[in-house]
């Protein structure tokens, strides 16, 4: 059941005239708290940016976080706190606008720095005969995928881009890519499972 | 990055999850889930599984929580 402050929030909002705009206000508030929060634990990211430069990240992030967020009124199932399902919609524009300022400029790795990983990582395991072979098979099967789905497996998984950013490059977008990803990782599990290899990767049993 | 955590990011969790939509519309309900020491996991099948393989969701994650927690301390 929605609680008598989420009520609020949401009536408030719906208001018309001055207690709706006065609502609207309060709510940008929020979003720039949240977005502000984003931007600063990102800090580290934004290093070659003016300081000012991250302020107007954060203003982006919480302007359009508000559209978001008002236009998504109705989808409020009063299933948590309303500022906890607002803060998502900050945080998450926050951090892709973040993640791709990061990025902006910057050429996605080659797929020879995965191979390289993939290779060191086969000789530094404590049993370098096997291993050498697992991730020899892994490499072959990877380049066996289709093309869109060896772009962003190596991109994403292997050479850690962004999948925001790699999303922004590729005019798709986020869920769509890691449809990509999932179905890519799916046919490397079954292909290294035909070629006898077991692999857990320590997620939860189907 | 050591043999199991480039096979775990090949391969990823290898478990039902969510997609990305899935997963940002059941964030916050998660998240206050796991606040209340409630079984989050169980009430959001697959939500464990695509944060341990979506690097971007699971940062969204780690973000809302540590706003959430930050705000009740």
């Amino acid at each position: 059941m929605t609680a008598p402050t989420e009520i609020s929030w949401v009536d408030r909002l719906r208001a018309e005239g001055a207690d709706g705009q006065a609502a609207v206000a309060d709510l940008h508030t929020l979003l720039l708290k949240a977005a502000r929060f984003e931007v600063g634990r990102r800090a580290a990211e934004l290093s070659h940016l003016r300081g000012g430069d991250e302020e107007d990240l954060a203003q982006q992030a919480a302007d359009d976080a508000l559209i978001a967020v008002l236009g998504k009124l109705d989808q409020f199932r009063g299933e948590s706190r309303f500022t906890t399902w607002a803060y998502k919609f900050a945080l998450l524009e926050a951090a892709v606008k973040v993640r791709r300022r990061a990025w902006q400029g910057r050429e996605v790795p080659l797929e020879d720095e995965a191979w390289r990983a993939l290779s060191d990582a086969g000789a530094s395991a404590g049993r370098p005969a096997e291993d050498a072979e697992l991730f020899a098979a892994l490499r072959a099967e990877i380049e066996r995928l289709g093309p869109r789905q060896r772009e962003v497996l190596v991109a994403v998984a292997l050479n850690g881009v962004p999948i925001d950013v790699l999303a922004e490059r590729l005019g798709s977008t986020r869920g769509a890519l890691y449809k990509n990803l999932h179905d890519a990782r799916r046919k490397l599990r079954e292909a290294l499972a035909e070629r006898g290899f077991r692999v857990e990767t320590g997620g939860e049993e189907e | 990055m050591d043999r199991d955590e480039i096979l775990g990011r090949a391969l990823g969790p290898g478990a039902p999850e969510l997609t990305c939509e899935q997963c940002f519309e059941e964030l916050d309900r998660y998240v206050e889930l796991k606040r209340a020491g409630a079984a989050a996991d169980e009430r959001i099948p697959g939500m464990r599984a695509h944060l341990g393989g979506c690097p971007a969701c699971a940062e969204d994650f780690e973000s809302l929580w540590d706003l959430v927690t930050r705000e009740g301390d």
